[in-house]
């Protein structure tokens, strides 16, 4: 992470401490969150978008480091299938990430970065936090949560675990639980980043520099499994970068080798390297079913009157259609009114945040 | 699962009104009544029910295309196989199950009754008669499978793969405990009497209990 001037974001420390699966508690916990929309006189007409494991809570505005759009941009806004015209939409930065939420960057009780001594965080964990932010807000009841890969785990622990907050929950290419294949990748990242002597056991926010190797290598692992195969092969095929010839070299020969490192690279300069580490780890603990006794249907018990609507797509094989079906069997099981399609996209696991008319349709007509 | 007639006509004043088998199913089930529409294509049955009867509306349906319509509408539809995926449900979860068009399709037509009369209090079955006098007449006169309103594609295309007839089904439920509620026959789009349903009837509708 490139050392940057310290982030106007607007943020709001929530009063009382955090206590976390883990047993432990973090105090003075501030989430960093962005709105969209007006909030109404009765603050039934809230949406809580979680965001995703590199996400944050820019869905529909400029990004402050990259001054990209917002990440979300085709669904939130006035008029899209999420409107906010009608809808207040809300987006916090979860717990252990860093565009202004506490996590391994913040300042721990000695004023020093937490770096590794912060806490291991659950999804439950980044949920709760943000059920203290819909407390402070007056927000008793949500219209909706939504989320898309991990912010629809966010969603179904927010559905198992605080079921009378919501009436809706819409999840999107997402799981409930990480599987062996889904942990296995995020260990190659998590260990390109510990591999990185620039990583220092965590503790490099002083020494000026950051394992931004490790991190881009991690990044590029993982944005394989978000894309599809045919959607590289369409995409990049063969293609050579910039050449006529193979260079008998290991420069990027490839197009997609091009195209990985240049994803690797940009990531740095948004993302720390120890929040990925955490957030990652959060992922790979997710198991919704474990959480409950072991059986998924009763995570939900509950929330058989909360609405469901969960979406796949075809081509994704991070969060596949048979892990999503899990959940459906789940909820069919408990009698709760759910949704669910398997839609198909050439985007594998990304189709969620790509041009997919039919994801659009169906969210307007789930949000309602 | 997937069925591929539609669930609306062209009524006498061109607007679009239920298929006649399933508007009789819509004028029998109970007020706000929970309702599991099993092949529920793109969900106009569920809709009718929701918004006339107050009911508590899911469905189930095979194609994606129809439940991406169904969600679309605001329905609570799931993507699934009814074949397998019925057996997730408790027991009596519904007040009323319906299978319109489909049981002709099952792999198990039986295991797939026993599990709408396991969910619902009450299931509504419809399916075309194989027995309809017209069915006869092609077969005798053709000699080659028939290609009808309600049966309209070609042997090998067909997702009808237990082909029935009125006094078929009829045996079918005596053999397995089902009692019949009620019933009703239709042609031409018109219901008509019970009365040599086997021969007259295009396709009916069978109201169950067990």
């Amino acid at each position: 992470m490139v050392s940057r001037p310290t982030l106007q974001v607007q943020s709001l420390r929530l009063e009382a401490p955090l206590a976390l699966d883990c047993g432990r508690v973090l105090d003075n916990v501030t989430l960093a969150f962005e709105t969209y929309g007006a909030l109404n006189d009765t603050k039934d007409n809230a949406i809580l978008l979680c965001h995703a494991l590199t996400g944050d809570q820019f869905v529909a505005s400029q990004h402050p480091v990259t001054g990209k759009p917002g990440w979300w941009e085709r669904m939130v806004g006035p008029g899209k299938p999420i409107d906010t015209d009608r809808f207040h939409v809300i987006c916090a930065n979860v717990v252990g990430s860093c565009m202004g939420s506490t996590g391994p960057a913040s300042a721990g009780a000695d004023g020093a970065p937490f770096a590794m001594n912060f806490p291991v965080i659950t999804i439950r964990d980044m949920v709760r936090a943000q059920i203290a932010l819909l407390d402070a807000l007056g927000i008793e009841r949500l219209h909706a949560v939504v989320g898309g890969s991990m912010g629809g785990m966010q969603a179904l622990s927010l559905a198992a675990n605080w079921p009378q907050r919501t009436q809706r929950v819409l999840g999107i290419a997402t799981t409930a639980r990480h599987s062996a294949q889904n942990i296995a990748f995020h260990e190659v990242g998590r260990q390109a980043i510990m591999a990185d002597p620039a990583w220092a056991k965590g503790d490099y926010y002083a020494s000026g520099q950051s394992p931004d190797k490790g991190l881009s290598v991690a990044r590029m692992a993982a944005h394989i499994t978000y894309l599809s195969e045919a959607g590289l092969t369409e995409k990049f095929g063969r293609r050579l970068q910039d050449r006529d010839a193979k260079s008998f070299g290991f420069d990027a020969d490839f197009q997609v080798e091009s195209y990985l490192r240049y994803q690797g690279i940009s990531f740095t300069d948004r993302f720390d390297a120890n929040s990925y580490l955490y957030i990652t780890r959060a992922m790979d603990y997710f198991d919704l079913a474990e959480e409950h006794g072991g059986r998924l249907a009763d995570a939900f018990g509950k929330a058989s009157d909360v609405r469901f609507c969960l979406v796949s797509f075809d081509t994704d094989w991070l969060y596949t259609t048979a892990d999503m079906r899990d959940v459906v069997h789940a909820l069919n099981a408990v009698a709760a009114p759910v949704s669910f399609v398997e839609l198909s996209a050439p985007y594998g696991h990304d189709s969620f945040l790509l041009d997919v008319p039919a994801l659009d349709r169906v969210v307007t007509g789930f949000v309602g | 699962m997937t069925h591929h007639y539609p669930t609306t006509q062209v009524g006498p004043a061109n607007s679009e009104a239920l298929r006649v088998d399933l508007a009789k199913i819509a004028a029998h089930v109970p007020e706000n009544a929970r309702v599991l529409d099993v092949g529920c294509g793109d969900g106009a049955l569920m809709a009718e029910l929701q918004a006339k009867k107050g009911v508590d509306a899911r469905g189930m349906e095979i194609d994606p295309e129809e439940v991406e319509k169904a969600v679309a509408r605001g329905l609570s539809v799931v993507q699934g196989d009814a074949n397998r995926d019925l057996a997730d449900y408790p027991d009596k979860a519904f007040d009323v199950a319906i299978l319109s068009q489909t049981l002709q399709t099952a792999q198990r037509p039986h295991w797939l009754l026993n599990q709408l009369l396991r969910i619902g209090e009450q299931a509504f079955v419809s399916f075309p008669n194989f027995a309809y006098w017209r069915m006869r007449l092609s077969l005798l006169r053709n000699g080659r499978m028939p290609v009808t309103r309600h049966l309209p594609v070609n042997w090998y295309e067909t997702p009808n793969i237990h082909h029935l007839t009125v006094n078929d089904f009829r045996d079918f439920l005596r053999d397995h405990n089902v009692r019949v509620e009620d019933r009703w026959y239709f042609a031409n789009g018109r219901e008509i009497g019970g009365s040599n349903a086997n021969w007259r009837a295009e396709h009916a509708v069978f109201q169950l209990s067990r």
